[in-house]
């Protein structure tokens, strides 16, 4: 890939890329098959140590890992509705990042988990927060040669929680009109709301990390009062388009009851923690 | 011309060796090269699952898998459904619910119908119409599709 640079790309899943590359938005001299490299597909998940997901690893290892449902179902969320099971099948968390598409539904869980990207280049190793990784409808920080290896989410804190929604229209097998994710820890009282993080996707060219909306649950009473701000909050930095898909009103509307919603749903979570 | 790559693989239960292209999708080479034409192409880009097959016991759209990638794995198509004996009970159910109009779905769907029932056999509709989601049917059959399938999942339990 180093050797190719832009004429190369990677090959997970492939339920982007070939569609892509057949429909001729860019030609390459050389595709890599990364699903055998064994760090690229290795899940490692424990309480203390924490999530290293590889960025080759299907969805539905994602989804059905006992691990990761029981200390990340935020992740599941995301990793259990994209496409139909033929896709989740192939698909992966990495490509879903790497595609970057302002839609893309595992991104918004990835930033509210607190999630970083391991990036392998020619010229070593780094690591970059999910949030700083997307730069456009379909493009990232990744540079020339680079590649995305695994995904690495910290130790799930005591009493947090987390959970995912979207909108689309037909029940499965679509692509987001507008969606949330939400991580809520609660402090001691089980009450009150010690830090939030929350996420909004298919509402600006990229993913955004709504630091606004999450910072201001800081100290906030666990309740519908505050769900409310953040969501509004959520709505305020929201920047959408209007497409087939929905309509400018309709996405910001959406977004704000979805984060609504995951917040209540996070919080429940986080209670049982 | 394209140098073609030497794959060694297992459809249906037989050894196989084929030569692709490596752009060659395993839709384009079942279909073009093994001549197992019972695998549909429908939109070519995963949304309609027509072109379903099981690799290593997980369904996939076979239109987003390349060929090459078939080297070492377990291919399972709708020719591999049958036996000398007979229909396959998902396909005995299709028959007699009429689960078909123009038939160009059906090999994906009975493709992903057996996956499901081999592993849950007493899956109920909700299950059933979730792990279908990924299935169209152009003439909208849906019902009737849903039914035989869950009169196949009585029949493989009765067996």
């Amino acid at each position: 890939m180093a050797e190719k640079g832009s004429r190369a790309k990677a090959l997970a899943g492939g339920t982007d890329v070939l569609v892509q590359l057949r429909g001729g938005r860019f030609t390459i001299d050389r595709m890599v098959d990364v699903k055998n490299v064994p760090e690229m597909n290795e899940i490692s998940c424990s309480a203390t140590a924490g999530l290293t997901l590889g960025a080759a690893v299907p969805c539905y290892r994602v989804y059905e890992d006992k691990a990761i449902q029981k200390l990340y179902p935020g992740l599941v969320d995301a990793a259990f509705l994209i496409g139909g099971i033929q896709i989740q099948a192939r698909a992966t968390v990495g490509g879903n990042l790497c595609n970057s598409s302002p839609s893309g539904d595992t991104i918004p869980a990835l930033i509210a988990l607190s999630a970083q990207c391991v990036i392998e280049g020619p010229n070593g190793s780094r690591t970059v927060p999910v949030e700083d990784f997307c730069t456009g409808p379909g493009s990232n920080v990744l540079q020339d040669g680079e590649l995305l290896v695994s995904i690495k989410f910290p130790p799930p804190a005591p009493r947090s929680g987390a959970h995912f929604l979207r909108f689309i229209p037909r029940n499965e097998m679509d692509i987001a009109v507008a969606n949330s994710a939400v991580w809520v820890q609660l402090a001691d009282d089980n009450q009150h709301i010690q830090s939030a993080r929350i996420s909004i996707g298919a509402v600006a060219p990229i993913p955004l990390f709504a630091t606004g909306a999450g910072n201001l649950l800081a100290g906030r009473e666990a309740n519908e009062d505050s769900y409310q701000a953040a969501a509004e909050a959520a709505q305020a930095i929201a920047t959408p388009i209007t497409d087939m898909r929905g309509t400018i009103r309709q996405r910001v509307h959406l977004v704000g009851v979805l984060t609504k919603r995951a917040l209540r749903e996070a919080v429940s979570r986080a209670k049982e923690a | 011309m394209t140098r073609k790559t030497h794959v060694v693989s297992n459809i249906n239960g037989a050894d196989v060796e084929f030569l692709c292209e490596p752009r060659q999708s395993m839709l384009e080479v079942l279909r073009d090269v093994m001549d197992l034409t019972g695998t549909k192409e429908g939109c070519n880009d995963g949304n309609c699952g027509a072109c379903t097959i099981s690799v290593d016991g997980t369904i996939i759209d076979s239109c987003l898998m390349l060929a090459v990638e078939a080297e070492g794995k377990k291919i399972g198509t709708i020719e591999g459904v049958a036996t000398a004996e007979g229909l396959h009970p998902i396909q005995q159910a299709f028959l007699e619910n009429a689960a078909l109009q123009c038939g160009i779905c059906t090999p994906g769907f009975i493709v992903a119908v057996k996956a499901l029932l081999e592993k849950e056999p007493d899956a109920d509709e909700y299950r059933v119409r979730h792990w279908l989601a990924g299935n169209l049917c152009r003439c909208t059959g849906y019902d009737k599709i849903v039914r035989a399938v869950l009169d196949a999942g009585q029949r493989m339990r009765s067996n």
